[in-house]
């Protein structure tokens, strides 16, 4: 073999081995960084992403962390995560204990958002979900003790569709009302200004993630009450009536207690000839 | 073999202290001026430009994007509000223009722990030189941008990139984030010559792609007056690129640094004693500058 081919040979052979090498070094990067990433991307229960959030996987590819929403928060609630935060690094996020979403008509942090990280279909700040407001604590909340508060159902933006008050007896006196807070999915959009609002030392209520506080009913359930109203009669056949193979006369009812005898009052029920009872059935027909 | 205790001496003499760091400091104020631009608002309430260097918007009428870091969104799936695309739009022209890896020398904030962990090399002789391939960043690249693709949930890239962080870092809050500069500065400084940025930074290699055809460029056209002092190789982030151009005359290579791994930082320039660099076009010919001159003076008068 003529000396240059050797060298190109040991060549070819020594940027085969290197780029080998490359690519399998970098290839460990790629192993280490998508195994960071699934650790890096869980977040405290505290934490809420800004109004609009896409469900937090799709949020995750989305946000490209520029911190736009921050800035235009008016009430400076957004913070960045930090590198050492237990949130994915550079993305958004307020604590409603101590900042709440101030829920803004105009929703600026969205109008913001360059990559619809956090949805621009969003217009209403009344249909943002951020999260849910969930009572955690009936044994501290004090309305469960009969004290009146009723802080969060005050503060909450939409006044008694989101948080209601439930009266109950009050057991303990006897002669009082219990005044409960009830929160209610279908109009509480997570914003945290109860959570905040709470005068406890640590909230009774809180707002934790959409998947965190809600649980799911199976899919095959059907509330038999609920497909009635839907449908304006009962779905399956009604029971026919039972009939009771009583004597002429004789009604069954247990709240009557028992059998009652109709019309008037006889001795008995009963002929005094036993052919009339065993022949009442055939002459009826 | 170049003395590191007189690096730049000549160039000192010849030139002045000034016209020997003039692009140095017209870089660091370009860098730091970036910064301060993003600063004045969260330090002073004077909002000048909002958000970073992912996506910015400017007196708010200007938006700017990272292409690079949209294209990874764009990669897991979002679709951009029209703002985005046409900040990104507005960013690659820049950069195609002038060329790409400027991001890298005139505005990344890792340049400057960067630089100075090849400064605090050369006064202190450190030699250690850690041999990968400069081709690393491609793949790396390359990676950045198919983990978006395998992984759900996103970015993933962005959970570490050094670059976004620090400057993220500065404008928004810190936190851990100075241990990976930390550690970009020790790698730089002790296990490999200009490690990061030369050889594994996935921004500088996009933004090297993206400025391949750039129209700004180094030249070499004084090259006949090159002495040999070796001092640009010395200083010069990404060395290779030089001698195509300044030792290509006999084969008739253009003076002109075409290689996209330049990073248009005029550290050449600055230290060259002989005035060989200097900007200009892609096609910048021997006199050609002149002419030029001739021209525009011309058509002032007319």
């Amino acid at each position: 073999m003529p000396d240059r081919e050797r060298n190109n040979e040991l060549n070819r052979r020594q940027f085969l081995g290197n780029m080998l090498k490359t690519a399998c070094g970098v290839g460990l990067v790629g192993l280490g960084l998508g195994a960071y990433s699934k650790r890096a991307s869980t977040m405290p229960a505290n934490y809420i992403r800004p109004p609009g959030a896409l469900p937090e996987e799709d949020f995750l590819g989305a946000c490209i962390r520029c911190g736009l929403c921050v800035r235009d928060c008016p009430y400076d609630i957004l913070f960045l995560g930090e590198v050492g935060d237990e949130v994915a690094t550079g993305t958004p996020y307020f604590i409603a204990r101590t900042g709440p979403c101030e829920m803004c008509e105009e929703i600026p942090c969205v109008v913001a958002c360059p990559t619809n990280a956090l949805d621009h279909d969003l217009k209403d700040i009344e249909e943002s979900r951020m999260g849910l407001a969930v009572l955690i604590d009936q044994e501290t909340c004090i309305a469960f003790h009969g004290l009146r508060c009723e802080v969060c159902f005050n503060v909450c933006p939409i006044r008694n569709r989101a948080i209601s008050l439930d009266m109950q007896h009050n057991p303990r006196s006897g002669k009082h009302a219990l005044f409960i807070p009830v929160v209610h999915s279908d109009a509480c959009t997570g914003c945290g200004l109860c959570e905040r609002a709470c005068i406890l030392e640590e909230a009774a209520i809180k707002v934790f993630p959409m998947h965190l506080a809600k649980g799911q009913l199976g899919s095959h359930y059907r509330l038999g009450w609920k497909e009635k109203e839907k449908a304006g009669e009962a779905l399956v056949t009604p029971d026919t009536k039972h009939r009771y193979n009583l004597p002429d006369g004789v009604r069954y009812d247990l709240q009557g207690e028992g059998l009652i005898i109709d019309g008037e009052a006889e001795e008995t029920p009963f002929s005094s000839n036993p052919l009339d009872t065993l022949n009442s059935g055939f002459m009826d027909k | 073999m170049v003395d590191m205790t007189t690096l730049g001496d000549d160039a000192i003499a010849a030139k002045g202290w000034l016209k020997s760091h003039k692009y140095l400091i017209l870089r660091r104020i370009s860098q730091l001026g970036i910064l301060a631009l993003f600063l004045t608002g969260p330090w002073f309430g004077l909002w000048i430009v909002k958000g970073n260097l992912a996506s910015s918007l400017t007196l708010d009428v200007l938006p700017l994007t990272d292409p690079y870091v949209l294209l990874q969104a764009s990669l897991s799936g979002v679709v951009p509000e029209t703002a985005a695309i046409i900040g990104v739009v507005i960013v690659l022209a820049f950069y195609f223009l002038v060329g790409g890896r400027v991001y890298c020398s005139w505005v990344c904030p890792v340049n400057m722990v960067t630089d100075l962990a090849a400064w605090l090399r050369r006064k202190l002789g450190i030699r250690s030189n850690s041999q990968f391939s400069r081709s690393t960043r491609y793949w790396m690249l390359a990676l950045t941008l198919i983990l978006p693709l395998l992984v759900t949930g996103g970015i993933i890239w962005e959970l570490v990139n050094p670059v976004s962080m620090m400057f993220r870092g500065i404008v928004f809050g810190m936190g851990a984030a100075w241990v990976m500069v930390l550690g970009i500065f020790l790698f730089d400084l002790i296990v490999a010559k200009d490690g990061w940025c030369g050889h594994i930074c996935p921004v500088g290699a996009f933004y090297n792609l993206v400025g391949s055809k750039s129209l700004l460029r180094v030249n070499a056209l004084e090259r006949q007056a090159c002495n040999d002092c070796m001092e640009c190789y010395v200083v010069c982030p990404e060395p290779q690129v030089i001698k195509p151009a300044l030792k290509g005359e006999k084969q008739g290579a253009t003076p002109v640094i075409l290689s996209s791994d330049c990073t248009n930082c005029g550290r050449c320039i600055d230290i060259c004693a002989k005035d060989v660099f200097s900007y200009g076009g892609r096609h910048a010919k021997k006199n050609d500058g002149l002419k030029r001159e001739g021209e525009i003076s011309q058509g002032a008068q007319a």
